[in-house]
């Protein structure tokens, strides 16, 4: 048998020898030249987001088709502004350009804030809170060798609820609450995650989700019907509609556009009309919560069993505030070690980690042949 | 919001025994409502009718910030038809009795629970979770 010589791999030689700063050269010229500049808590902030205008304003790291969203709907307007405003207004109302107008402010206003504002996120449970609730799942006297289950049940207008642990963010989710695994966040009233805002829509901000799919299906179909008006009245006295588009090129690419998002836009207008009348999200209706598949009589707890009042605790109630905080400020013992180190320490760990495996194969090589 | 207590301030030496955390009460819906369920480690160090009162208090301020009435509906619907820009102008109902709730700690624990040696924490500044209670380690027994 082969004698092999090896060499012990040392762990903490591999982390100096990297080409790129290494996390010590980082820290310790800013504590001592510099005085500590406070943190905002959004830059230490833990899920998937990402913050502008110094944390006033957050969405999802994955911008989805927001940009797509955007764009469509100013190519669109602007196209209507330019190529049918002109000749609706000399020959039927000057009403139609400001009514087009107000419908456009509003769209775009709605959109940008249901794609910049906090859907809800709950901010994760502090160390402290975390070995509370883990001393009182263990304490619930589970003595078989399988872990402990982690959902606890509450009676909520006499309708049972379960309530799931989530391992991310180390807390009993409250009801109507979920993880969003694009975001890595708990989300309250969590309705979906919708990648045309980029953003998850939840309890702060479905109200203005709902209003921009609203005011955008009014826009859709008002262009679209003007569209239409614009190319009747060019074609007529026998001029053709190959004419009429030959004179305003514009008008063919809103007409497909409003015509292939007219339908998607009014349907789902309509679907969250009925999930606004009675008090249930997407992520409930999808999965059934309240539907008695299973046999059982389950009726949705949150619903006031009225239409109107529905309506009115989900599009007036009062606009809860965000929990996550993300201006103030980071106590200062904390930005040093939290802001610092957590950043750091995962990059230094997985370098030196890629190092030893490949150490590790070295070795291997050289002991078997 | 993030304001560091007067208690702090007043005992730096004063060690954390440990923490009670209060939770939400969801009987009602998801409306926030902390339990009233007076937690045995106060036991020794205040009085259960006294405690119960401040959180009941809470209960009735937070109830008060979600109250459906004419108010929100119109204060909704004002925000509504100004495509929501009124909230960056106007300071919600909410806020305002958040500001409320602050202030209420802030009393209770420079009155009550600062000279037992007890510290409430705003529950927003735990997500509007739980009510941390700091039980912090009473010196005048150990003299």
């Amino acid at each position: 048998m082969k004698n092999c010589e090896y060499q012990q791999i040392d762990p903490q030689a591999l982390s100096t020898p990297t080409p790129t700063p290494p996390p010590h050269q980082g820290n310790e010229p800013e504590k001592k030249t510099e005085p500590k500049r406070p943190k905002r808590k959004w830059e230490v902030f833990p899920g998937k987001n990402r913050f502008y205008c110094d944390g006033r304003l957050i969405v999802a790291r994955q911008s989805g088709v927001l940009p797509l969203t955007v764009g469509l709907i100013l190519v669109t307007s602007g196209l209507f502004f330019i190529f049918d405003c002109p000749f609706l207004v000399k020959h039927l109302t000057s009403c139609i350009p400001v009514i087009g107008g107000v419908l456009f402010v509003f769209v775009i206003i709605t959109l940008l804030q249901t794609s910049f504002t906090d859907p809800g996120i709950l901010p994760r449970a502090t160390p402290d809170e975390a070995a509370d609730i883990e001393k009182q799942i263990d304490n619930t006297g589970n003595t078989s060798y399988r872990p402990p289950p982690r959902t606890k049940e509450v009676l909520i207008n006499q309708q049972v609820v379960k309530l799931k642990y989530c391992f991310t963010c180390k807390m009993f989710r409250p009801p109507r609450t979920s993880h969003c695994s694009l975001c890595d966040n708990c989300v309250e009233r969590f309705d979906h995650h919708c990648p045309w805002v980029g953003n998850c829509v939840g309890k702060r901000n479905y109200r203005f989700f709902y209003t921009f799919i609203v005011s955008l299906s009014f826009l859709t179909a008002f262009i679209f019907g003007c569209v239409t008006t614009h190319l009747a009245l060019r074609a007529q006295g026998g001029k053709g509609l190959v004419f009429a588009l030959q004179e305003s090129p514009g008008s063919a690419v809103e007409l497909v556009i409003c015509f292939f998002s007219v339908w998607s836009i009014l349907g789902l207008s309509g679907f969250h009309t009925y999930l606004v009348a009675s008090n249930l999200t997407t992520n409930e209706d999808i999965k059934g919560s309240w539907s008695g598949k299973s046999g059982e009589d389950v009726t949705n707890p949150y619903s006031h069993k009225n239409i109107f009042i529905n309506c009115c605790s989900v599009l007036c109630a009062p606009m809860p505030p965000s929990l996550i905080d993300r201006r103030g400020f980071l106590p200062a013992d904390e930005s040093a070690q939290t802001g610092g180190t957590d950043i750091e320490l995962p990059t230094l760990a997985t370098k030196s980690e890629i190092n030893v495996e490949e150490k590790c194969l070295d070795f291997a090589v050289t002991c078997s042949g | 919001m993030a304001e560091t207590h007067s208690l702090q301030d007043m005992r730096p030496q004063a060690a954390v025994a440990a923490k009670v955390f209060i939770q939400r009460d969801y009987t009602n819906g998801t409306v926030c409502q902390f339990q009233t369920k007076f937690p045995s480690e106060l036991e020794t160090r205040i009085d259960k009718q006294q405690f119960e009162e401040t959180v009941r208090m809470l209960n009735n301020l937070y109830a008060e910030a979600e109250k459906l009435g004419s108010q929100s509906y119109i204060e909704g619907c004002l925000a509504c038809l100004t495509a929501y820009t009124v909230f960056l102008c106007m300071e919600t109902h909410y806020e305002k009795m958040l500001k409320k709730i602050a202030k209420y700690i802030q009393e209770q624990n420079d009155k009550i629970y600062a000279p037992r040696g007890l510290l409430l924490t705003d529950p927003i500044e735990r997500g509007l979770r739980v009510i941390e209670v700091t039980i912090f380690e009473d010196r005048s027994l150990t003299r």
